[in-house]
């Protein structure tokens, strides 16, 4: 598994924020993704409408997984493909490994897939001999510095202009050292270079899926490169991973998801490239595998089902939640420690590594309601941030101090007048002390809390206060 | 053993057994009838609209669309394109019968085969099954005589579509593959790949900025037969 470093959260997200590179990156990239997301939203006038009947689609597959998973998979045997089912990471790998050994395969080329990451499976590969080949243009710059995504449809979130110049002449020594990159379309030309070889010569490709069609056993990828059909045309040998939750029933539910997914992540009104594979080349074909596997992963997702955590296996991984968050546009994705950032990530990462060593994900929230309010399958993210929040106070996880000060709350809480009194006593002494400034970078008592925050000073009265006198006003 | 494991955790989670027989039945209903969700209007336009919005979707995209008036004149659209671009006259044609029986002779400059799409090839020329108006999309089934290769491989990629095969929906186009195919393998409509292309190749993960030419083809240039009197604009 890919080491976990959620544990250390805070240390991560202090180090983020002095990060003068990544704050550059996180600057730049940001607003062009809410901008051309509510762009497209806004030349479809049913995307809100869209986004109820992709949550039902997804609540009503789920309510009937095994069903559809089952189906699914007679019809991608019926088409000749073979269909691996993995309860954990280590069968997934194991699987893998095994179809490759037995394809004889050196080098396989990689489509994007961050099931891929969540199984470690570059590593394994690795260590027994073949080669990974991530073809993703943002996957391979970060395969050639050793990191690991930063963000789940733009790998290389993190990073600038200048670092991919810098890795390139590092890494591609067989080029002239004093090349120029005047556009960044000659990074991009070089990397198509680079990485033609690679397709032609590998024996398996491995690719995700972004949805799995229970009706016809086909699995689908969306890409904008062409690099996911590159990868999964050329070699001998195709590979799909895919989790369970990934299953729908019919191209038509598939064809609603899709309307929803390039939109929410890239604000495309449909990815360049969707392709929907169904077994191995038929009699007569020129091109295409001549074997069609799918690695189904389940990895502690069927334990998410009748929890108050299920609905987050309607998630299509379109990452419109991150791009939204506040503490991801500061923190970026690696801060987060695992491999999912953002929202989605600090509801998924409890629920797959344990709350014990991912309590800080959904404490990382301001509760804003961003993520949800543009989740194309309506997830309640912040709800579910609770549930985990509630479950890690359950079991004793939240510390001393935290406890102390929550139980300090409520006494207040379940007395009014008191409650009352108390905030405002301390509205009034924060307005003194905040007199002529905007927030307080830092506040006695509570160092810890304003290490990583500001506080705004308040304005007006309590709520109560200026509640109260709204009603007199009406 | 893990498929067993993974179903019965699933089924606890649910709180029940394997679906009872009447529930079952119905998303069998389900699955047979593969219902239609909420389709978006802007597709639903008289048939020169619909064209229209195709060819207008395509150049958004940044794909280019040549339209041309009768089958014999498609040599030299292809021709004329591939000048205009200073590209080889050399290509990779599908062996589609609607492409292969075309009278090449009138344009002796020409040089191609019939085959799959080969790393060396810079142009390739697809035969389009149907076009999507909703986003400009091109739908390109495998088979025989649509080698997958060819929509990928070369720097170039031309498609041949005619104006008839143009759809507003995605959900047309899949209707169209569910009649007309049958796969040699499994007696149903699904092929080994379906292709959805919209423009061509690029990638944003430079500083998310947009560059075109990833690993697909950098120009997608369509040559659009009107064969459909009803589709064509108001004179």
């Amino acid at each position: 598994m890919v080491k976990i470093t959620s544990p250390a959260f805070k240390r991560n997200a202090a180090r983020a924020l002095g990060d003068a590179g990544l704050q550059k990156a996180l600057g730049k990239a940001k607003g062009a993704f809410l901008q051309r997301r509510a762009e497209a939203v806004a030349r479809l006038p049913e995307f809100e409408a869209l986004r109820d009947v992709g949550r039902d689609i997804k609540n009503h597959t789920l309510a009937n997984l095994d069903v559809y998973l089952e189906t699914y998979a007679a019809n991608v045997e019926r088409a000749g493909g073979t269909v691996h089912w993995c309860s954990t990471a280590e069968e997934a790998r194991a699987a893998v490994l095994e179809i490759c050994r037995r394809a004889g395969a050196r080098t396989v080329t990689k489509g994007k897939s961050m099931i891929s990451e969540e199984i470690a499976l570059n590593d394994h590969l690795e260590r027994h001999g073949i080669a990974p080949v991530e073809t993703d243009l943002g996957e391979y710059i970060i395969q050639l510095r050793g990191e690991h995504p930063s963000h789940i449809i733009a790998p290389a979130f993190h990073l600038n202009r200048e670092d991919w110049e810098a890795d390139f002449r590092r890494m591609h020594t067989d080029l002239p050292a004093d090349r120029v990159f005047h556009e960044r379309r000659d990074i991009l030309a070089e990397a198509r270079t680079k990485l033609r070889e690679r397709f032609l010569a590998a024996d398996v490709g491995i690719t995700g899926a972004n949805f799995l069609i229970a009706e016809t056993g086909s699995s689908v990828i969306v890409t904008n490169e062409g690099n996911g059909d590159l990868t999964q045309t050329l070699p001998r040998v195709h590979i799909a991973l895919a989790s369970i939750e990934k299953v729908v029933p019919t191209l038509e539910d598939t064809c609603t998801l899709l309307r929803l997914l390039a939109r929410s992540a890239t604000g495309q009104d449909f990815s360049v490239y969707t392709t929907f594979s169904t077994g191995a080349r038929r009699p007569g074909d020129l091109d295409g595998p001549e074997e069609y596997h799918v690695v189904l992963i389940d990895n502690g997702r069927s334990n998410m089902i009748g929890t108050e955590f299920q609905e987050m296996l309607r998630c299509i991984r379109c990452a419109a939640c991150m791009n939204h968050c506040p503490v991801y546009g500061v923190t970026g994705g690696h801060a987060y420690g695992w491999v999912y950032p953002g929202p989605m990530g600090s509801v998924l990462t409890p629920s797959l590594v344990g709350v014990d060593k991912a309590g800080h994900l959904p404490n990382a929230s301001t509760f804003c309601g961003k993520c949800e309010s543009v989740c194309p399958v309506k997830i309640p993210l912040p709800k579910m941030m609770r549930h985990w929040r509630e479950r890690e106070f359950e079991r004793h996880l939240t510390p001393a101090a935290a406890r102390r000060n929550l139980g300090l709350w409520a006494w207040f809480a379940k007395r009014p007048g008191m409650y009352r009194l108390a905030t405002r006593a301390a509205v009034g002494a924060l307005r003194l002390l905040g007199r002529g400034r905007g927030a307080f970078r830092s506040l006695p008592l509570a160092g810890g809390w304003t290490a990583g925050r500001d506080l705004p000073v308040p304005e007006g009265g309590t709520f109560m206060a200026r509640y109260a006198k709204m009603q007199r006003g009406r | 053993m893990s498929r067993q494991a993974i179903l019965s955790a699933i089924r606890r989670g649910l709180k029940r057994g394997p679906l009872p027989a009447d529930q079952r039945a119905m998303i069998e209903g389900r699955l047979a009838t593969h219902p239609r969700h909420l389709i978006p209007a802007r597709s639903r336009l008289p048939r020169p609209g619909q064209v229209a919005l195709f060819i207008r979707n395509v150049e958004k995209e940044f794909g280019t669309v040549a339209r041309v008036a009768a089958a014999q004149d498609i040599p030299a659209a292809i021709a004329d394109y591939l000048a205009a671009q200073n590209l080889p006259s050399r290509f990779a044609l599908a062996p589609h019968p609607e492409l292969t029986g075309l009278p090449w002779s009138s344009r002796p400059m020409l040089e191609f085969e019939a085959r799959r799409a080969e790393a060396t090839d810079a142009v390739a020329v697809q035969h389009g099954f149907a076009g999507i108006a909703e986003t400009g999309t091109l739908m390109l089934p495998s088979d025989p005589a649509r080698p997958t290769t060819l929509n990928i491989l070369a720097d170039t990629g031309i498609v041949v579509l005619r104006a008839s095969r143009i759809v507003g929906a995605y959900e047309d186009a899949w209707d169209w593959l569910r009649a007309e195919r049958t796969d040699p393998l499994t007696g149903g409509f699904v092929p080994r790949n379906v292709m959805f292309v919209t423009g061509p190749s690029r990638s944003a993960d430079i500083e998310q900025t947009l560059e075109l030419g990833a690993h697909g083809p950098r120009r997608l240039h369509i040559i659009l037969l009107d064969d459909d009197p009803a589709a064509l604009p108001a004179a």
